[in-house]
């Protein structure tokens, strides 16, 4: 494999070289890099929309005509975002972070583990149990948000940490994902550590984990943004304004009366900006990730 | 080699443990196998199993206010929401919905995945670009296009730019006539989701092996138009389908830009958004929103099961 492969790549281009030259592919080139170039600006519109907005005064954005950028740029909007007592902007970031935070830790240990029991501990019912996962798969979590409350509201658990966590800790999708790529994951190394005299959560803590960090950093960052940006779920469960989270609040400030369009565009902004920074700096091994995983879904 | 050596030196060693393994490990391995998924499965069963089912039962009962209640009405609740117009147009609705956005992303993100994989510099970059909108979330979203993009009034960026050419403001999200709220919605959904779904397609472009083009090119096979339609699109079945149905379960989970688009509005409402409103709106009428949780379930059931089997879907797990 490794002989021939860079034999390819030798060659190739030496054959690609004399087409490029022609003129029907530099029109193409430019075309191509034309139309890329109209699809990104159009891509990055809503984002400097979010900045301008966030650091203009509402005067600015509201005016007679078009400012593509703010004549003063307003910082103030920051505290001024934090202390204005309507909505406990603050409050709900601390929410998503401790929520988003317990949410991904949860899911990666509960989900892991069964994916990792359903995929290499032989147990005659094992096949059964696993079309139980499987079957939860089709019905999205989404059209179970009635029920669902239902049962955390007898509990006891509306506007707590508790009914913000615990029920979406339970993931079939997560579960399936594992189990596909435990069942990849090669066998000599676990029997080696058998035969070392581990058990099965000995092989499974010193062995398996630690050779599977890429995949639980990349589920672990979809399980944090999915958490993170999530909305139906916590403003079922979110009743009182102390447990807003991010999005819940951003959404409050839609329906309010009135409108600090300043305000509210610098909430947004916050809202995003870990994650786009997550994006910009974990790019090329999200992306990894995603193919992989979203492939095997 | 002294690795195989001691590997040699110990084979006999794990031999004899393997042969009395099975029938000191039986217990063991079933103990194991509990203490690894029986977390996750107790969990399913209250957090899922439990849910579905009590909501199965709420359904057949006049449940108002309450999550413990004692009149039976049999089918009377199904037969509201069926009958009561608001739930079947949000299907309707629905269908309009699906029916527009799963061809149009699927299209957009393998157009952007082809631009991508041509380009030969600046690739990463232009592939951020397409991808960083997946960070942002629908409510976010919602909030920049309602209150900057289509916005209804001046200063709104489309009805500033329909300025510049002469066209009057346009009330994008307030009047249901036209029905500019779908442009809304649609463009949303593509810039946020797009990206996600190019990064799928780029990883299936890159997997196509160079040789079947070379072959193509030799059997006078066209750049372009032919070889994207006998050769990219045919190699990339696999991924058009698990993309079509993510597109499908994203579009039934549609929730968050309907409610923060068009709130308290009568008109766009998909399932979810109906759903909501009957149980836990005013009336909070858990036992009309059970059944029609319990109506749409079956529906998303059937057509899974049914796209399952005319798309080939879980082929790839027979063999398992």
């Amino acid at each position: 494999m490794t002989t021939t492969t860079p034999e390819i790549e030798k060659t190739a281009p030496r054959a690609d070289k004399p087409q490029r030259i022609k003129r029907g592919n530099v029109i193409g080139n430019t075309g191509l890099y034309i139309a890329t170039g109209v699809a990104a600006f159009l891509f990055l519109v809503p984002f400097y929309l979010i900045v301008r907005n966030a650091l203009s005064t509402d005067a600015e954005i509201t005016g007679e005509t078009w400012k593509f950028f703010p004549t003063d740029i307003q910082w103030g909007n920051v505290s001024e975002l934090f202390s204005d007592n309507t909505v406990p902007y603050a409050t709900s970031l601390w929410n998503s972070t401790v929520v988003g935070v317990a949410h991904t830790v949860g899911v990666l240990l509960v989900c892991s583990l069964a994916g990792y029991g359903l995929a290499r501990i032989p147990y005659k019912h094992a096949n059964k149990i696993f079309y139980l996962v499987l079957v939860t798969l089709m019905v999205p979590a989404a059209v179970t948000f009635v029920p669902s409350f239902v049962l955390v509201s007898s509990l006891g658990w509306v506007s707590s940490f508790r009914g913000l966590i615990i029920p979406g800790l339970f993931s079939g999708f997560t579960c399936f994902l594992f189990r596909q790529y435990f069942l990849g994951f090669p066998k000599e190394l676990e029997e080696a550590a058998r035969v070392d005299g581990l058990g099965y959560w000995g092989a499974y803590w010193r062995v398996v984990v630690p050779n599977s960090l890429n995949f639980f950093a990349a589920i672990a960052t979809i399980t944090f943004i999915q958490g993170w940006n999530a909305f139906l779920w916590p403003l079922v469960i979110g009743q009182d304004q102390e447990a807003w989270t991010v999005q819940v609040a951003l959404s409050s400030y839609m329906t309010n009366q009135t409108v600090n369009f300043h305000l509210i565009f610098m909430a947004t902004a916050i809202s995003i900006l870990p994650l786009v920074l997550v994006f910009l700096f974990l790019q090329r091994w999200l992306v990894q990730g995603v193919a992989q995983t979203g492939i095997k879904g | 080699m002294s690795t195989t050596t001691t590997r040699d030196a110990t084979r006999p060693a794990p031999a004899k443990v393997s042969k009395t393994k099975p029938r000191r490990g039986v217990r063991g391995t079933t103990f194991n196998f509990w203490l690894f998924t029986g977390p996750f499965l107790i969990g399913l069963l209250i957090f899922v199993y439990i849910p579905i089912l009590w909501s199965a039962w709420l359904s057949f009962y006049e449940a108002r206010y309450t999550v413990t209640p004692d009149k039976f009405v049999g089918f009377d609740n199904y037969e509201y929401m069926l009958t009561n117009g608001d739930f079947v147009r949000s299907l309707g609705t629905f269908s309009v919905f699906a029916a527009i956005v799963v061809p149009v992303t699927w299209a957009l993100s393998l157009g952007l995945a082809l631009m991508v994989h041509r380009l030969r510099f600046m690739k990463a970059f232009f592939r951020s670009v397409f991808f960083l909108p997946t960070a942002v979330s629908f409510v976010a979203a919602s909030l920049i296009w309602k209150m900057s993009i289509f916005s209804g009034v001046r200063f709104g960026l489309m009805n500033t730019v329909l300025d510049w050419v002469g066209i009057e403001n346009v009330a994008w999200l307030a009047d249901p006539n036209p029905p500019w709220y779908w442009l809304v919605i649609l463009t949303l959904r593509l810039w946020l989701q797009s990206g996600f779904y190019m990064i799928l397609f780029l990883a299936a472009l890159q997997n196509i092996p160079p040789s079947l083009y070379e072959a193509a090119a030799i059997d006078g096979a066209k750049p372009g138009w032919q070889t994207f339609w006998y050769i990219t699109l045919p190699q990339l079945r696999a991924t058009s389908t698990a993309v079509i149905l993510l597109l499908l379960v994203a579009a039934y989970q549609a929730f968050d830009e309907f409610f923060n688009l068009l709130p308290k509005t009568t008109w766009g409402r998909p399932p979810l958004v109906e759903l909501y409103y009957t149980a836990l709106g005013d009336s909070q009428d858990y036992g009309a929103g059970s059944a029609g949780a319990m109506i749409l379930t079956v529906l998303i059931c059937t057509v899974t099961l049914l796209q399952g089997r005319f798309m080939g879907l879980g082929r790839g797990d027979e063999n398992k």
